[in-house]
């Protein structure tokens, strides 16, 4: 039986009069690389925020590594937050820092890690993001956006921890640049045998990297599978999804490499 | 590269022979026969602790097993490859035995990814450098300048522009800016000039007093209101409320890529965004001048009354007599070279704003700085003109 990381129950989110979720269940599990999918305004980023503690949600439960993330002290939920990693949709770098310093920031929260191990550290991520090593000394406004969303998944990865959250990681990025990403969010989840939770519209994406998939519709998780699995689904919306002509693109050319 | 396997026989080694305990229970390194045992979990977190300890065996060669160490995250496999090398540094070697498949995995990787440090050539800190560093300042200021006028230039040219093709001037956004920049300064710039008005009043009375001069504190009052104090102090309020808002609202357009995008739709920014603004900031500031002067005066007429019993009416009477009205002219001479410096300089460094939200708080505020100053410089300019005149 798979350890469950992450684990929502009945998650109610709501705009006003508008219901993005309803009574929404989703499992996580360790070690998975695990895609959400969905149309615009269904709400993905909304759940990302909810679990990454930047939104509560109106209703339901949520519980990561075991524990009630939503009724828990401050200390507990910062000690939760601390194995939690987020990379946002344009890296949400701090503009008056650089690459650098970004990605030493979360270390300045553990006490006695000296400043000279601190800054090999963060060279270290930088390096293992795959980044060129002078871009450590670059603040953000230099980089280009395929750089920033590498040095944003740095800073995500500074403390080494357990999950990753990825909002659109490939969003704006070139085809190559794209799927370099993709390889390293992949060697990386192996190596360091995180857990990644990864929203993306990209198919390619889906295929390269995720190993379950969960298909947000109709205010739930409606779907959850493998790729070849999503493939035999009727659901109009899905089957639209994975069976359009990028889809057909994108399952033909791994079916090539396969 | 990591030496690994179990079956390699290292020399006795090591600083001490007594087990070196971590205060945490995280990670521990204990001696073991030849070599040393790592166990707990050897993370980002526990380096702080074990990490003294580990570079203290850097003395001969070391041979640590790591059979029973329950974690290590990529902070771990580093501290362990900066062990090894500084090990080799002195000539030693670090031998790792019992690594589990995923936990080599992991080192290898972070050994893979190790980034190459480039030497970063450091600039040479002498004299030369200061002058270096002088003179780049000076032609940075002199461009500044010359950007200045160009902005200028750009104005009047478009101006000329749409003297001669109306249909494309933007009456609502003149109105609009005539609005923000004029009205909403008049209660801020009237307050300002009666207070200054009284103030001037007061002290000129005491001091006037000892003279038994003090039907002259209506000169005073007259004169330094209406030739200078009037519309410098005004144009310094107005350069601090509109030249930042000309430059936040030009920067914040130019960094969402606005202003390209006008460019693109054959939309002029100069003639959509400079002229409307400093065009506004012509028609109002000697309008908001001429309020700061009235006010001004009914406040040291309110003053010289209280304090010195100079009735309204003779006040009226000394001024209308006594005042020529070559200081309300000089005064108003200045207005729309004030107007012209602040609507230049804030639009011009609405331009320089980049693509980031630090470059359009940085220019919003030396906008207002280099306003002010400008403000300042132009008014002692006029008085030197106006002295050699002799008016």
């Amino acid at each position: 039986m798979q350890e469950t990381v992450i684990a929502l129950r009945g998650i109610i989110n709501q705009f006003g009069q508008h219901r993005v979720h309803d009574n929404l269940d989703l499992d996580v599990y360790r070690g998975e690389v695990l895609g959400v999918v969905g149309g615009s305004g269904t709400g993905k980023s909304v759940l990302l925020r909810c679990i990454a503690g930047l939104r509560p949600p109106q209703g339901g439960s949520i519980h990561i590594f075991g524990q009630d993330a939503l009724n828990c002290s401050e200390t507990e939920r910062r000690a939760i937050d601390m194995r939690m990693g987020v990379m946002f949709q344009d890296g949400a770098l701090f503009s008056s820092l650089t690459v650098r310093e970004n990605v030493e920031v979360p270390m300045r929260n553990l006490a006695g890690l000296d400043a000279g191990l601190r800054r090999e550290l963060a060279d270290l991520k930088i390096a293992m993001s795959g980044l060129p090593y002078k871009a450590g000394d670059n603040y953000p406004s230099e980089l280009s956006g395929g750089m920033r969303k590498r040095a944003g998944l740095a800073r995500a990865l500074a403390l080494d921890p357990e999950i990753v959250f990825l909002d659109e990681p490939t969003a704006g990025l070139d085809p190559i640049g794209a799927a370099a990403f993709d390889e390293l969010i992949k060697a990386l989840s192996e190596t360091l045998g995180l857990t990644v939770f990864l929203v993306t519209h990209d198919l390619d994406t889906l295929h390269a990297t995720c190993d379950r998939i969960a298909v947000l519709a109709e205010k739930r998780v409606m779907y959850t599978g493998t790729m070849a699995d999503m493939l035999h689904i009727e659901h109009p919306w899905v089957h639209e999804y994975f069976h359009g002509p990028r889809a057909r693109a994108a399952v033909e050319t791994l079916e090539r490499n396969a | 590269m990591v030496q690994t396997g179990p079956d390699q026989t290292m020399p006795d080694a090591g600083p001490d022979s007594a087990p070196v305990a971590s205060d945490l229970a995280r990670a521990q390194i204990t001696r073991s026969g030849a070599g040393f045992v790592l166990t707990g979990v050897l993370n980002v977190r526990s380096l702080p602790t074990i990490l003294p300890e580990l570079e203290a065996l850097a003395g001969q060669d070391v041979q640590i097993d790591l059979s029973d160490l329950a974690k290590i995250d990529t902070a771990g496999a580093y501290a362990l490859i900066r062990l090894r090398a500084r090990l080799q540094d002195r000539g030693a070697v670090l031998s790792l035995t019992g690594v589990q498949p995923d936990h080599q995995a992991l080192i290898e990787r972070v050994e893979h990814s190790l980034p190459k440090p480039e030497t970063r050539t450091a600039a040479p800190r002498n004299l030369m450098a200061g002058f270096d560093a002088l003179g780049r300042k000076v032609v940075e200021f002199l461009r500044f300048l010359g950007d200045l006028h160009g902005m200028l230039g750009l104005f009047l040219a478009r101006l000329v522009y749409a003297i001669r093709h109306p249909s494309e001037f933007r009456l609502t956004a003149l109105v609009h800016h005539c609005d923000q920049v004029g009205l909403k300064a008049v209660p801020i710039v009237a307050l300002m000039g009666f207070l200054i008005g009284v103030v001037l009043a007061f002290q000129g009375s005491v001091q006037l007093r000892q003279f038994g001069a003090e039907i002259f504190v209506v000169d005073l009052i007259a004169i330094s209101i209406l030739r200078e104090l009037g519309i410098l102090l005004t144009a310094i309020i107005v350069a601090g409320r509109t030249a930042s808002s000309f430059t936040a609202a030009i920067g914040s357009m130019k960094m969402r890529e606005e202003i390209d995008a006008m460019r693109t739709l054959a939309i002029d920014p100069a003639l959509a965004l400079f002229v409307p603004r400093i065009l506004a900031l012509l028609i109002v500031l000697p309008i908001l001048g001429m309020i700061a002067n009235l006010t001004g005066l009914i406040g040291g007429a309110m003053m010289a009354w209280i304090e010195l019993g100079i009735s309204p009416g003779m006040f009226m009477a000394r001024l209308l007599d006594d005042t020529s009205l070559d200081h309300v002219i000089v005064g108003f001479v200045k207005a729309p070279v004030f107007a012209l410096i602040i609507g230049v300089i804030g639009c011009h460094a609405g331009m320089q704003v980049g693509g980031n939200a630090e470059s359009l708080g940085a220019q919003t505020s030396s906008a207002v700085v280099r306003a002010i100053f400008m403000v300042i410089v132009a008014d002692a300019l006029f008085s030197v003109f106006f002295a050699i005149l002799g008016i």
